[in-house]
């Protein structure tokens, strides 16, 4: 009986993910009377961090090359190794190799499935754990019975603190079947935070009226060390890039700070976005929905709003 | 070519999201029913397109009871050709992806179609459960989907960027935004779409591993402190001082 927490990386560094799901791990295990194992899947560098923040021991397999994600060779093996070791609660990140992976190794295991899990269970009796949905509108509570569980853990959901457990690592002697797919090109927008990872945002809407104004969002975001997102009209128009689009059909994000600008909080963007921990809502109409569900409003011309923001910010990172 | 799209029903994206007093149940009042978006802008047009371009045949499988026809017809409309429902209450991702891999492992299929979540339960189960059971690879968050001699390219959406990679048939992929364009169905192919085939079968057995107790809302927000828009320190003082969060 154990805890198992499978600790993505993404090009060798492990993930910031999964700090939070081994983090998670340990204190479910704390709870259970166990140890929180952790697993790894190619060559790892920082990979003896995960004992930092909660693991007693780390295992990593293929460990001599770079290994590309494919949810049914990784479900194999992680399946494989979970039995090996009588893992009774997998832990995965609520991200897209986790959310591939905890269906397949749900069905692998015979086990119980909850994704998305924004709180420790309570093991007090039975094993009852919170996620969240409908985009964050509603939370719901479930009772697993299974022997085997499976939960993959919503970003930002907990902040991973320091405990120094053994960490210990070992490689495994579990072996990667060949992958059907091939990975052709990888493409990711380098130097910036990944907005599910984010924990600021600086968001824009259609109140910007032009994509040739965003410089101004874009200097905000650089002096705040903030991931850009946008709303779902100006992603539609082109306006900005796909991947920036949160609400209910883009990204759902929960960052501790998410300032909205010139976006009227249409009931489909909030559901992406109302889990954040912090909302500043900044529209020079004060009727905007999005003042509603906001914890600070600024109702003004954000052509004068954010510029200034963005020296008050500079003035008290200097002071 | 044998291309299978799962479909699921969901409140609309503007409902209002109520429960029952007890917490126990969705409260449907007055809530209007439809496709899962994702189901429907993406897996079911781009496997239309699919169709279109190659050949073959498209086939929609959703599980719910007679009240989901009104979807099933709209996806025949927008061009699939022939719909089964399973009979049933669609009670857990599990119970739902069971009835799909028995359908297609009884009835084989190239490519089995999923949206990338459902917008009610967000949680992106039924798509790895029934390629695991079928034992084939899946492809998730995919924006991209085209055939490449005999072997098939698509981009997956990963945090940060996108990932290119070739696969063979049999395979599963959830479709996200990008992979194709929203497509009304005229009045033509809604007439025609009652005339294609709808078969109802009943549900195989699944032994339920989770249940749900107890459902309820989030706590709001306490209200809105409104700052003048002439001094922004004041905000920043707050978001580093008071929230802490920079």
């Amino acid at each position: 009986m154990s805890v198992l927490v499978f600790a993505e990386n993404f090009k060798g560094t492990v993930k910031k993910s999964a700090f939070e799901a081994v983090h998670y791990g340990h204190k479910l295990a704390a709870e259970m009377g166990t140890d929180c194992h952790a697993i790894t899947v190619g060559s790892v560098s920082n990979v003896s961090d995960l004992g930092k923040y909660g693991a007693s021991k780390i295992h990593q397999i293929a460990s001599a090359s770079t290994v590309d994600f494919d949810s049914q060779q990784f479900s194999k093996a992680i399946g494989t190794f979970a039995k090996n070791i009588g893992a009774k609660v997998i832990i995965l990140s609520h991200s897209s190799q986790g959310k591939s992976l905890a269906g397949r190794l749900a069905i692998r295991l015979d086990a119980g499935l909850v994704t998305a899990v924004n709180q420790l269970p309570d093991v007090s009796d039975g094993f009852k754990v919170t996620k969240s949905l409908f985009s964050g509108k509603a939370i719901s509570t479930y009772s697993m019975d299974s022997e085997v569980k499976v939960l993959s853990l919503i970003g930002n959901a907990l902040a991973p603190e320091v405990v120094n457990a053994a960490g210990e690592v070992v490689p495994s002697d579990i072996e990667l079947e060949a992958s059907k797919l091939t990975v052709v090109e990888t493409k990711t927008v380098e130097g910036t935070v990944p907005l599910p990872e984010a924990e600021l945002v600086v968001s824009a809407g259609r109140g910007m009226k032009d994509p040739g104004n965003w410089g101004i969002i874009e200097e905000l975001a650089e002096t705040m060390g903030a991931t850009t997102a946008c709303s779902r009209p100006v992603a539609d128009a082109d306006w900005r890039p796909h991947h920036e689009h949160v609400g209910q059909t883009g990204v759902a994000i929960r960052p501790n700070l998410y300032i909205a600008i010139g976006i009227s909080g249409a009931i489909q963007h909030l559901a992406g976005v109302n889990n954040s921990k912090v909302i500043v809502v900044i529209n020079k109409d004060p009727e905007a929905p999005f003042f509603k569900a906001a914890d600070y409003g600024v109702v003004g011309d954000l052509f004068d709003v954010v510029p200034r923001l963005n020296e008050a910010i500079k003035k008290a990172k200097a002071g | 070519m044998k291309l299978l799209v799962c479909i699921s029903r969901t409140p609309e994206t503007t409902a209002k999201i109520s429960f029952t007093e007890d917490g126990k149940q969705f409260n449907s009042d007055g809530v209007q029913y439809i496709m899962n978006p994702y189901d429907e802008w993406y897996a079911l047009v781009r496997a239309v397109e699919f169709k279109e371009q190659n050949g073959g045949e498209v086939t929609v499988i959703h599980v719910g009871e007679s009240s989901s026809d009104i979807i099933i017809r709209k996806a025949l409309s927008i061009g699939a050709d022939k719909a089964v429902r399973v009979n049933a209450n669609p009670s857990s991702s599990l119970f739902v992806a069971k009835q799909i891999a028995n359908y297609a492992s009884e009835n084989p299929q190239d490519i089995i179609f999923f949206g990338k979540e459902t917008i009610d339960y967000n949680g992106s189960e039924i798509g790895p459960m029934v390629t695991e059971m079928l034992d084939i690879p899946y492809i998730s968050f995919a924006s991209k989907l085209d055939k490449d001699g005999d072997a098939f390219l698509c981009e997956r959406d990963i945090e940060g960027g996108v990932q290119a990679l070739k696969v063979n048939a049999p395979f599963g992929i959830s479709a996200a935004k990008g992979m194709a364009e929203q497509r009304i169905p005229n009045m033509k192919a809604i007439m025609m779409s009652k005339r294609k085939p709808l078969e109802v079968v009943e549900p195989v057995e699944v032994e339920a591993k989770v249940s749900i107790d107890q459902y309820e809302l989030p706590a709001g927000k306490s209200g809105v402190k409104l700052i003048d828009p002439e001094n922004m320190d004041e905000l920043v003082q707050l978001l580093k001082d008071v929230e802490k969060v920079l």
